[in-house]
């Protein structure tokens, strides 16, 4: 789970993390009283889980309550990716004399918590990564001993940092490691880490990335930030549910058991010339009712024309999908939208039995369901 | 042959008694796999089917002496079991589960690897080799002997790419389901030596996904092997930045798309198919 920046800073506070004097505001009105309380000149920043809302128009300096009114106003009509921005972060405007980068990543390949940093941070770090690799430092951290001091101070030596700021940040990297430990983030980065030109490391902004299937023993996060920023109410819908789902831009429903099949079966719709409408993975060994929950959220999507079914049985049983797809049926009278479905597997006979009475045949080969699919909703 | 597991591989259940561990358990020995032992914490004395139930893991191997364990307790246990079997001296451990936090996982692989253990999973189906044992949960009717190879990310898509093979006439020396999650204990490139030094294995079918350098890793592994190869890469519709459901494909950057993926298989002259079906084409091309 991604963290919005207030989220983050919010954290990073508590693990005594310098960061600039701010709050969240969802209204331009929330975000001038923040202004008038702070009297200090003030960015105001979408909160939103995209990158690269610098240049989307996503920050803006004001000094006048007026001016953060209007720019909080015209920031929360953006979208920035295609994702609304809801709220925005009104926080002092830092002096800053240099930008640096800090973070803590797992990297997936090493399987190793990996410490970065450059002396080169700010919103075009990933161009320094390209350019000037040298730049980037890098030390990989072994993961049962984790961060030692003798790790900082090869990075201190490697920025060619001033002895006067050396303690600041040594204190400074071992409380975002601990951060990154205590909350089983995959990812924590300062960019820009901001030495001001009062010569104190601030957070100018946050960055951190929580390991979803950690979070039942992060109670904290779990129920502060998890629904409450929520882009999508099908997806919180999917969530609730217990089922994943992803929400894209085509117009084809599709369902299936397992991730890689069902990555494989938008592949082959869009292949055949169909947009999908979303990715919907039932996970293995499902019941007759979680088949019915997943249809229902289809069938609540008005950009859904139709729904293709992909099942490859193996612990999940081809008749208990068939008998959720009949209650679906049951219950409103027939389906609103055209539904193809291809079941092969683990009872495909009992299956067929289900089916017998139904409009709906099976297709066995999953190339021709997709293709049928495609064909019937455009 | 195969790689791995074989008819004298002794299995050991951890979670034997949940459900799902019961279900697999009689499974696996329908298949005719041996399972000589389960664990669960205070269950000993107990049976599933045929199959003593231990309270450690020490006890059933002190007894009944397994060379792999299959895990199937919760995510939050995981850590426990995986370094109980560690210790107990067992070198071959699946873990079936799926949402294991990662931290915990990083920390297991680096010891398992000091101590010489493999690890297969989390998040997977575990592997077979057909006719010989099922160490796992994949359903048996897809799987026949053979000599084709196959390592994959994904569940149900390797059951499917495998069903496709076995109508073909391909069957399979040893399919080996790596697992999604981002890190898992055994990679592409950690059980590819494995076929390549298995005589039986003529060729391998790589089936992957977007996210990660795994592939890239592999088709550099590949240039120089003895092994024929195809591959498959799941996700080529999906947006960047969208995560798709447990899969841990995520595309992040240039690395890691569907895109830098195929381009490495093909610079490494490994073909590329466009769909399942395609890969038995194209399997059947290579060994022709």
């Amino acid at each position: 789970m991604r963290l919005l920046e207030y989220q983050a800073k919010e954290l990073f506070a508590k693990g005594q993390i310098p960061v600039p004097m701010g709050e969240v505001a969802h209204t331009p009105e929330k975000a001038g009283e923040i202004f008038a309380a702070m009297k200090k000149k003030v960015a105001v920043k979408a909160q939103v889980k995209v990158g690269g809302r610098g240049k989307a128009g996503g920050v803006a300096l004001a000094d006048h309550a007026s001016t953060v009114q209007k720019e909080a106003k015209r920031i929360l009509e953006l979208s920035i990716k295609g994702i609304p921005v809801r709220a925005v972060l009104v926080e002092e405007a830092l002096n800053i004399a240099q930008e640096y980068y800090l973070s803590f990543v797992l990297d997936r390949d090493e399987s190793k918590p990996l410490l970065i940093a450059s002396a080169m941070g700010g919103v075009d770090i990933e161009e320094v990564a390209e350019k000037y690799p040298q730049e980037i430092k890098k030390i990989y951290l072994d993961p049962n001993w984790g961060l030692q001091d003798y790790h900082i101070r090869q990075l201190i030596f490697a920025l060619d940092l001033p002895q006067h700021l050396h303690k600041e940040f040594f204190l400074l990297v071992k409380h975002l490691y601990r951060l990154y430990e205590e909350k089983d983030a995959l990812l924590a980065e300062i960019n820009p880490l901001v030495l001001t030109q009062e010569g104190k490391w601030v957070a100018g902004d946050a960055k951190m990335e929580i390991d979803d299937n950690a979070l039942y023993r992060q109670d904290a996060i779990k129920e502060k930030y998890t629904l409450i920023e929520a882009e999508d109410p099908l997806e919180v819908k999917a969530a609730e549910e217990g089922l994943a789902y992803v929400r894209l831009s085509g117009n084809v429903g599709i369902l299936g058991n397992g991730a890689g099949l069902v990555m494989t079966t938008l592949d082959l719709v869009q292949r055949f010339g169909g947009k999908p409408a979303n990715f919907l993975d039932l996970g293995g060994g499902s019941s007759a009712a979680k088949v019915k929950k997943g249809i229902d959220l289809l069938v609540s999507d008005p950009n859904v024309k139709g729904i293709l079914i992909n099942i490859f049985g193996g612990i999940t049983r081809c008749d208990e999908v068939a008998k959720g797809l009949l209650t679906v049926i049951e219950e409103k009278g027939s389906l609103p939208v055209p539904v193809v479905i291809r079941l092969v597997g683990t009872r495909q006979e009992e299956a067929m039995e289900v089916l017998k009475n139904s409009d709906l045949v099976p297709i066995l080969n999953m190339e021709e369901a997709a293709k049928k699919i495609v064909s019937l909703v455009q | 042959m195969g790689i791995l597991i074989n008819k004298n591989t002794r299995i050991l259940v951890q979670g034997v008694t949940g459900q799902e561990g019961r279900f697999h358990t009689e499974e696996m020995l329908k298949y005719g796999s041996k399972v000589v032992a389960g664990v669960t914490p205070g269950k000993k004395g107990e049976m599933v089917g045929d199959v003593p139930v231990f309270n450690t893991v020490k006890e059933a191997v002190d007894e009944t002496q397994p060379t792999a364990s299959v895990i199937f307790v919760p995510s939050q246990f995981v850590k426990d079991a995986l370094l109980e079997a560690i210790f107990a001296g067992i070198k071959l451990i699946v873990c079936i589960t799926e949402g294991v936090p990662v931290k915990d996982f990083v920390k297991v692989k680096r010891y398992a690897r000091d101590k010489g253990v493999t690890i297969i999973g989390p998040n997977c189906p575990g592997l077979i080799t057909p006719g010989e044992c099922k160490l796992g949960i994949m359903p048996a009717m897809p799987f026949t002997p053979g000599n084709i190879g196959i390592i994959s990310r994904s569940g149900t898509l390797t059951y499917q790419v495998a069903d496709e093979l076995t109508r073909a006439g391909f069957g399979q020396t040893t399919v080996v389901g790596i697992g999604g999650d981002p890190v898992v204990g055994s990679t592409f490139l950690d059980i590819l030596p494995l076929f390549a030094a298995d005589e039986k294995t003529k060729a391998v079918v790589l089936m992957g996904e977007i996210g990660g350098s795994q592939e890239e890793k592999a088709a550099a592994y590949l240039k120089n092997s003895r092994l024929k190869a195809v591959a498959f890469i799941a996700g080529r519709s999906a947006p960047e930045g969208k995560k798709m459901g447990h899969a841990g494909a995520i595309v992040s950057g240039k690395t890691g798309t569907a895109q830098a993926k195929i381009e490495a298989f093909s610079q490494a002259g490994i073909p590329v198919a466009d769909t399942t079906s395609e890969v038995v084409t194209l399997i059947k091309r290579a060994l022709d």
